[in-house]
């Protein structure tokens, strides 16, 4: 039997598209996350803060418009029927990062005396953005169910994705920064990663018991056994991460970046969790990643293109991670 | 109120926002490489300090435009989802294309550009200033390419209501899109020119003597007077193309109401839709046969061919005629600051201010060019193909109504602070003069966003 690219390419977009969001999901989910920290900073660590993501952000947000532009691109009908289902919670995430944004960099350049109603837009609009994002996951994943049950669990979730953002953002101030901001964010990361643990279990649990296809799928033999190592795992990481933060910073600053890599395996396996549950569902019980496709034709073309692009896009954005690499501790930029 | 209404009142607000910021970044890219090449080839300061002053105006304006562009991508999707059910497979590649090959390059390199100075080698920050100004061109390249196609589609065909490619070359080069690439991209050139132009006015008329103040006030002065004249020229081969493929568009334009000879160059009037005529004309006797078909007793089509299929003539009368009068007075405006130049003079001060409020007349022509042609498009949303009506999605008027208020009332606000952090800006440099390029000494940030003293 031949290699059948029709049937192929709708699933090799589905793991590009969830690719991208997760790397979405990681890369400005600690941007997002130092915002919220905002509101627990003081002022004058605010601007090493903003060092700290500073020449990253512009490239973190374009993984999303990679993520939405894939599922506009490859799955058109999807796109139609998610973002409408989605309109307020879509709506408010707009608002939200387009506050962020621009508070950004207004911040920087506004009369100093108005520098700090930048800074709380600046906070309202990573919230917003990071709640919204939450909000919009609990929703899909209760299969773009309406009412005020649905409406209920997004709130959890909102603020449990927010939480983890934050932890992420506490995770990245740790790698990034040291004295007593770094002391902060290791207080920081504990508090918020009680939520997270929260969260991840509340998305667990509804997952399978919205959706009787996901229950059957998750709770039948063979399948539970080689799907346990999934949640065990998830939860031995957070338990390491929970121990080791206590003793964080280390004198010689050693494991400053143990806490974002653990927490970023953590948000693989949660999402591995979730795409294993949906697949081959783009749309909930309603749409499947075939049914939603654009034509194999069209697709083929983007392939191409993403196939020779995607690596140099990696490769050119490790290699401005590595140009800011290191500690972001003053501003001088040198 | 209905949402048909509503979702185009909100996408024309969207896309008019966002438009104004890649207006300046496409432009302004390139000219931060200039300045670049000249401070690498002269060692003059002078050219660095511009660099660093216009190097935040950029960094500004393109996260402008990036949070407005990302709600646009979102707005397909949640306002008009008949849009990529129908032409999907075709407009899905182009914007891939956008995000792949314009969108990663511009935001990576943007970093390095905007902090990267004292990071990387002189080299690879000017290499990172020409990826970003680059990338910026690269976008408008393949948003202007399906937009084109949505104007003059070619390369493709209709399989079970759905648009499938035959020919992606055709596509990508569809009849108007050369002709609507590059009027866009010297209309973003005019509009950086002008915006220098009249930022460096102001300062110079606050007080401010400074050399960086006076090599950009220069760049712009002869952008602008060097850009105009070709602009004109390409605008009118852009319009005689549009009367070959979109004649239904041209005669909205000129508000021509009868296919016939002789058709007069109306200078003014109210074009009349329920009476189909125009009131209070004032016109050039075949002046519209003159231009468009270099006759004077040249046959031009009319309104009345596209009865019901036609665009709403008064928008796209009045659209197309603010557009050519700001593009004269931009003409005038940027010779006579270009004479006195050439002659060695001081700029004299009422020509300075009437430079700052043109500093906005890239801003002006460009929307009112955007609005002739893609009001111009209607009652089609793909020409041809799909009809506006035919794609909004089922969201209720009061959600949409909603939203539309809120992202008015944010715009609104955006707007004004951003012009008025270009007007502190502005002052700023004249108190305190442009930042220091000097590699050995700039102990600080290069650019703003993480400067503790801004």
């Amino acid at each position: 039997m031949g290699f059948d690219w029709p049937s192929a390419l709708p699933l090799i977009f589905a793991g590009l598209m969830g690719l991208s969001i997760l790397i979405y999901v990681v890369l400005d989910g600690f941007d997002l996350g130092v915002g919220i920290l905002f509101a627990a900073a003081a002022d004058h660590e605010k601007d090493t803060m903003i060092g700290t993501i500073g020449p990253f952000w512009d490239a973190n947000e374009t993984w999303l418009v990679l993520a939405a532009g894939l599922l506009l691109v490859a799955f058109p009908l999807a796109h139609g029927v998610i973002l409408t289902a989605l309109y307020m919670p879509v709506f408010a995430m707009l608002v939200g990062l387009i506050l962020r944004g621009v508070a950004f960099d207004f911040r920087a350049k506004v009369p100093v005396h108005r520098k700090g109603r930048w800074n709380v837009l600046f906070f309202a609009g990573s919230l917003i953005a990071a709640l919204s994002q939450g909000y919009m996951l609990g929703v899909y994943v209760l299969g773009l169910r309406e009412g005020v049950g649905a409406i209920g669990f997004g709130f959890l979730v909102a603020l449990c994705l927010a939480a983890a953002y934050t932890a992420m953002g506490a995770a990245w101030l740790i790698y990034k920064t040291e004295g007593a901001l770094q002391e902060k964010a290791v207080g920081w990361l504990r508090s918020a990663l009680v939520l997270t643990v929260l969260g991840m279990g509340a998305v667990s649990l509804a997952t399978p018991l919205a959706s009787p296809r996901i229950f059957d799928k998750w709770f039948a033999f063979p399948a539970m056994l080689w799907l346990a190592p999934l949640p065990l795992v998830t939860a031995g990481l957070f338990l390491l991460l929970w121990r080791r933060s206590a003793v964080l910073p280390h004198p010689q600053d050693r494991y400053a970046l143990l806490p974002f890599c653990t927490l970023t395996v953590i948000f693989a396996l949660g999402f591995a969790g979730l795409a294993y549950s949906f697949y081959p569902y783009v749309v909930p019980e309603k749409l499947t990643i075939w049914q939603a496709a654009a034509a194999p034709e069209s697709l083929a073309i983007i392939l191409a293109g993403t196939l020779f692009v995607l690596p140099v896009i990696i490769f050119y954005s490790i290699y401005a991670y590595r140009v800011f690499g290191g500690k972001a501790t003053d501003l001088s930029y040198d | 109120m209905d949402p048909l209404i509503l979702s185009r009142i909100q996408f024309g607000a969207n896309i008019s926002f966002h438009i104004l910021f890649p207006t300046i970044t496409i432009a302004l890219g390139w000219v931060l490489l200039f300045f670049k090449f000249a401070y690498n080839r002269t060692g003059n300061d002078a050219w660095m300090q511009a660099y660093f002053t216009w190097v935040k105006v950029f960094a500004l304006s393109f996260a402008l435009g990036v949070v407005s562009g990302v709600t646009m991508s979102f707005q397909f999707g949640t306002n008009w989802p008949g849009y990529m059910e129908t032409v999907g497979n075709i407009a899905g590649p182009l914007l891939a294309y956008e995000i792949l090959t314009a969108f990663f390059l511009e935001a990576v390199f943007l970093g390095i550009m905007l902090f990267g100075f004292r990071r990387v080698s002189n080299g690879m920050h000017t290499l990172a200033t020409f990826l970003v100004a680059f990338g910026t061109t690269m976008s408008a390249f393949w948003i202007l390419a399906l937009n084109s196609w949505m104007q003059t589609p070619a390369g493709f065909e209709m399989r079970d209501g759905v648009a499938h490619a035959t020919d992606w070359w055709a596509v990508v080069f569809n009849p108007s899109f050369p002709w609507r690439l590059i009027h866009m991209l010297i209309a973003s050139g005019l509009t950086v020119a002008f915006l220098i132009a009249a930022f460096s006015a102001l300062r110079y008329l606050l007080g401010d003597r400074a050399a960086s103040m006076r090599k950009a006030l220069a760049t712009g002065v002869v952008i602008g007077a060097v850009l105009i004249p070709v602009q004109i020229f390409v605008g009118d081969l852009h319009g005689l193309n549009t009367l070959e493929h979109q004649p239904q568009k041209v005669a909205a334009m000129e508000a021509n109401w009868q296919t016939r000879a002789n058709v007069p160059l109306v200078l003014f009037a109210i074009p009349d839709e329920e009476a189909r005529e125009n009131r209070f004309e004032v016109a050039i006797p075949g002046g519209a046969s003159l231009i468009l078909k270099h006759s004077l007793d040249g046959v031009v089509p009319g309104l009345d061919d596209y009865i019901g299929d036609h665009p709403p003539v008064f928008a796209v009368f009045w659209a197309f005629r603010i557009m050519v009068g700001t593009g004269l007075l931009m003409l005038v405006v940027s010779w006579a600051a270009a004479w006195c130049l050439w002659r060695g003079r001081e700029l004299p001060r009422p020509l300075l201010w009437l430079m700052v409020p043109m500093g906005l007349s890239g801003w002006v022509a460009t929307l009112a060019g955007w609005y002739t042609t893609e009001i111009g498009r209607q009652p089609w949303l793909v020409t041809g193909v799909l009809k506006t009506a035919d794609a909004v999605g089922p969201v209720s008027g009061s959600h949409v109504g909603f939203t539309l208020a809120a992202y008015l009332a944010l715009y609104a606000v955006l707007l004004v602070v951003y012009l008025g952090v270009l007007v502190h800006l502005a002052r700023k440099a004249v108190a305190e003069g442009d930042p220091e390029p000097a590699p050995a000494a700039a102990d600080r940030a290069l650019s703003q966003p993480a400067q503790p003293a801004e």
